[in-house]
C-alpha cells in the first residue's frame, strides 16, 4: 500500500509550500489518489479551484502525514473524485460554479451555490452572463406510494441562517431530505483575491460569525507557514485561550438550544445564562463580545486588559458550579432522553467517509482533533482529552459538547495559569515573491482549513473550507427513518455553518 | 428539576435595568413612524427576523436578547416564526443576490403598517462584503428601511436601544404621516 509521502514523490513538488508538501501531478495519479480516498485508506480534506487548476488536501489517517496535490486544467476539465469518493461531490460542483472546471465523469452535475443570480457565470473564471432564464432546480427523486414533500426555507421559522430543506416524507417518517444551500453566498474567495492580509483577516473573521475566532487564527496561521514567521510566545498562547473560550460559549449556548428543540426551555435558559456570561467575560477581557478582529497575521492585535484574566477565571468558577447541575438534570429527564437517545445515528463507517470532524465525527468514533493529531502550539505542551464516543446520535453528540466544555475549562486554567510575558505581535514581512501556506485549527464546529497564496504581500488566492462541507451530507443521511419533528433536534445537534458552507 | 427551579424562585433575577433608547435611532425613526402604529399596535411589536446574507454573528446577539438578562419580552417584543405575525422585520447581513428574492417576497408577505430594521455594519452598505459579485448591498437597496442598527455585531444592549426607540416612536406617535 503506497503511502502519501509515495505519492507526493510522483509529482512536481512547489517550493514555497508550508508547513506540508504540495505536489502537482498528472491526470492518472490524480485519479489514483481518488480511488485510494475511496478505498479509505485516505481522507479528504478539501477540494478547491483556481482558474486553470484544482487542488485537493489529503490526510493520510493513521499518520496524519498531509500533502496538497494539483492538477494544471489547460482544457478546462479534471477527473471526478467525486464519483469514486461522494464527499468530493458539492466541492467539484462549487469548482463548476466558480471557475468553470468541469468535473469529468461527476455523477451529479447540477450547479450548487450558483443560482443563477449574479448576472455571470464562473465569477472567479472566464466570466460569462448568466443564463438568460434559471432553469428550476431539480430535486432528486423520490418515488412510492403516500410519499409527499415538505419544502422548507431559505427563510425559517427560527432566527437562523437561510437554506432550502426538501423533505419526502412517508406519513410522520422522512424518507429523504435534500438540502439546497447557497443563499448566503457572499463570494469571499473572490474579494479575497488581491487582498492584503490585513483585510484578508477581516473577511475570514467574517466567514462565520460562532468561529471568528477559528477563522482568523487559522488564516493568520496559514500566512505565517507561507512567511515561515514565528509569533510571540504570548500570542502563541492568548489565541488558545480566545480559541476556548470561542469554544465554551458556543458548546453551553448549544447545550441548551438542543434540549429548546425537544420543548425543554428550562435548559435553555439556563445554558443562555452560561453563555452570556462567557461572552461578557471575553468582552470585557478582549474588549469584543465575539473576539472578533483580534487574532491576526503575527500575533494578536490587543493584549488582555487588566482585570481580564481575573473575570475570565470568576466565570470558569460559576460555571463549575452550575454546569454539574444542567448535566445531572439532563441525564436524569426521561422525557428528554428520550428524544436524544437513537435519535438521528450517524454510523461510523459514514463518518469515517466523509472525515467529519468536530463533535460529528468524535460522536461517531472518529477521534480526530485538530488540536491533538496536527498538536499545533500551543497545545503541544497543554494536557487535555478528547472525548470520542461511538453511538453517533443526538445524545452522544451532546454528551461530546459537555466533555468538551469541561475540557476548555482545564484548558483554560492552565493557558492563564503559565501565560508568558513579553510581546504579543511581530511585524509581517512581505515575503518573497510567491509563498503559499495552509493551516488547519480546531473550531468549536470541527477543524476549519485555509490554504493561501500570497504574492509580494498580497492575497493572490485564498480558499477557506468550514467543516461543515462534510458534516451537512451526513445530515441528510442521519434523517433517514426519522419522524420529521425530530429534524430540529437532529439539525441543532449538528448545528451546521451557512454562511461558512456558503462562503 | 425542582431544586433548580426552587433556587430559581429566591435568587435575585438575572434580568437588567433597560437601557435608556439610542438618541439617534430615536432621531431616524421620528421621520419614519406615525399614528397608524399606535392605534394598531399599543404597546407589542412582533419580529421577524430575516438573515439576509450575515455572517449568523448578528443572529448570535440577537438570540442573546431573550436570555434572562435582556429578556426582551418584557417590553412586548416577541420574536415571531412568520412575517404574517410581524410587525417589524430585522434584517441581517449584506443582502446576497441568492437572498434578495426571498427578501422581498418576506417584506410583501408581512401586513401594514411595518417597520424595517436593518441590523449590523453589514446590513448598512454591505460592510465588508461590499462590490463583490455576489453582494447586492445595503438592506435599504431592496426594500424601505426605517432604522439602522450599527456594529460588528451590535451588542444586545445596543439592539435593546434600537428596539427601545422604536417602542417609544409606535407608542406615542409623534410625527408625520
Amino acid at each position: 500500500m503506497p503511502s502519501l509521502i509515495d505519492l507526493t514523490l510522483e509529482g512536481r513538488k512547489v517550493g514555497q509550500h508550508g508547513p506540508w508538501p504540495r505536489v502537482v501531478v498528472d491526470a492518472s495519479v490524480w485519479t489514483f489518489a481518488a480511488s485510494e480516498l475511496a478505498h479509505g485508506r485516505w481522507s479528504l480534506l478539501g477540494l478547491w479551484g483556481e482558474p486553470a487548476a484544482v487542488h485537493m488536501a489529503i490526510m493520510d489517517g493513521p499518520s496524519a502525514e498531509i500533502a496538497v496535490v494539483s492538477l494544471d486544467c489547460p482544457d478546462r476539465t479534471f477527473p471526478s473524485v467525486g464519483k469514486h469518493h461522494p464527499p468530493a461531490l458539492r466541492l467539484e460542483r462549487t469548482v463548476n460554479d466558480l471557475f468553470g472546471l468541469f468535473a469529468q465523469g461527476s455523477p451529479d452535475a447540477r450547479p450548487w451555490l450558483d443560482h443563477n443570480r449574479w448576472g455571470v457565470r464562473f465569477p472567479l473564471g472566464d466570466r460569462i452572463d448568466a443564463l438568460p432564464q434559471a432553469t428550476p432546480y431539480r430535486f432528486l427523486a423520490a418515488e412510492g406510494d403516500g410519499l409527499h414533500q415538505i419544502a422548507v426555507g431559505p427563510v425559517h421559522a427560527g432566527i437562523i441562517e437561510p437554506g432550502h430543506f426538501r423533505f419526502t416524507a412517508s406519513g410522520e417518517t422522512v424518507v429523504r431530505l435534500e438540502q439546497r444551500l447557497g443563499y448566503v453566498h457572499k463570494g469571499i474567495d473572490g474579494l479575497m483575491t488581491g487582498a492584503s492580509l490585513a483585510r484578508g483577516v477581516q473577511l475570514a473573521g467574517r466567514t462565520s460569525g460562532d468561529s471568528t475566532v477559528a477563522y482568523a487564527y487559522a488564516f493568520s496561521r496559514a500566512a505565517e507557514a507561507a512567511l515561515d514567521l514565528v509569533v510571540p510566545d504570548r500570542a502563541v498562547f492568548l489565541r488558545a485561550l480566545l480559541a476556548e473560550l470561542e469554544r465554551l460559549a458556543n458548546h453551553l449556548g448549544d447545550f441548551g438550544a438542543i434540549c429548546n428543540d425537544a420543548s425543554f426551555t428550562l435548559m435553555h435558559a439556563h445554558c443562555g445564562v452560561l453563555r452570556e456570561s462567557v461572552l461578557r467575560a471575553a468582552g470585557a477581557a478582549f474588549g469584543h463580545r465575539l473576539m472578533r478582529d483580534i487574532i491576526v497575521p503575527g500575533g494578536v492585535s490587543r493584549d488582555i486588559g487588566s482585570g481580564g484574566a481575573e473575570t475570565i477565571q470568576a466565570t470558569l468558577e460559576n460555571i463549575r458550579l452550575r454546569f454539574p447541575a444542567l448535566v445531572e438534570l439532563y441525564d436524569n429527564t426521561a422525557s428528554l432522553q428520550d428524544r436524544t437517545v437513537d435519535t438521528g445515528t450517524l454510523k461510523p463507517p459514514l463518518a469515517q467517509q466523509y472525515a467529519a470532524g468536530g463533535y460529528v465525527g468524535r460522536a461517531s468514533g472518529r477521534s480526530f482533533d485538530a488540536r491533538r493529531t496536527l498538536a499545533y502550539p500551543p497545545y503541544d505542551a497543554l494536557r487535555f482529552d478528547v472525548p470520542v464516543l461511538s453511538e453517533g446520535d443526538v445524545n452522544a453528540r451532546v454528551w461530546i459538547r459537555i466533555r468538551e466544555v469541561e475540557q476548555s475549562m482545564s484548558l483554560i486554567d492552565q493557558i492563564l495559569s503559565r501565560l508568558p510575558e513579553g510581546p504579543i505581535c511581530k511585524d509581517v514581512p512581505l515575503g518573497g515573491e510567491v509563498r503559499e501556506g495552509m493551516a488547519i485549527v480546531e473550531g468549536f464546529r470541527g477543524d476549519v482549513l485555509v490554504w493561501l497564496r500570497l504574492r509580494n504581500g498580497l492575497i493572490e488566492r485564498c480558499h477557506m473550507r468550514d467543516p461543515s462541507w462534510f458534516q451537512w451530507p451526513l445530515l441528510e443521511a442521519v434523517i433517514e427513518n426519522n419522524i420529521v419533528a425530530d429534524f430540529p433536534l437532529c439539525n441543532k445537534s449538528f448545528n451546521c455553518s451557512y454562511s461558512g458552507h456558503d462562503l | 428539576m425542582r431544586k433548580l427551579l426552587f433556587e430559581s424562585v429566591f435568587r435575585q433575577p438575572l434580568t437588567e435595568r433597560a437601557p435608556s433608547p439610542d438618541d439617534a435611532a430615536v432621531a431616524e425613526l421620528a421621520t419614519a413612524l406615525g399614528q397608524a402604529g399606535r392605534r394598531r399596535l399599543g404597546r407589542s411589536l412582533s419580529i421577524r427576523e430575516v438573515d439576509a446574507g450575515s455572517c449568523n454573528g448578528c443572529e448570535l446577539e440577537i438570540h442573546a436578547l431573550n436570555n434572562a438578562y435582556y429578556d426582551v419580552e418584557r417590553f412586548g417584543l416577541r420574536f415571531v416564526a412568520s412575517p404574517r405575525h410581524a410587525d417589524v422585520l430585522m434584517v441581517t447581513g449584506p443582502v446576497t443576490k441568492n437572498m434578495r428574492e426571498a427578501l422581498e417576497r418576506t417584506y410583501h408577505a408581512t401586513p401594514n403598517p411595518k417597520w424595517v430594521v436593518a441590523v449590523g455594519d453589514c446590513a448598512r452598505n454591505g460592510g465588508c462584503f461590499a462590490g463583490s459579485y455576489a453582494v447586492v448591498g445595503g438592506v435599504c437597496e431592496v426594500i424601505p428601511v426605517d432604522l439602522h442598527i450599527p456594529g460588528c455585531p451590535p451588542a444586545p444592549t445596543a439592539m435593546l436601544q434600537g428596539l427601545l426607540a422604536l417602542l417609544e416612536r409606535a407608542d406615542t406617535g409623534a410625527v408625520t404621516s
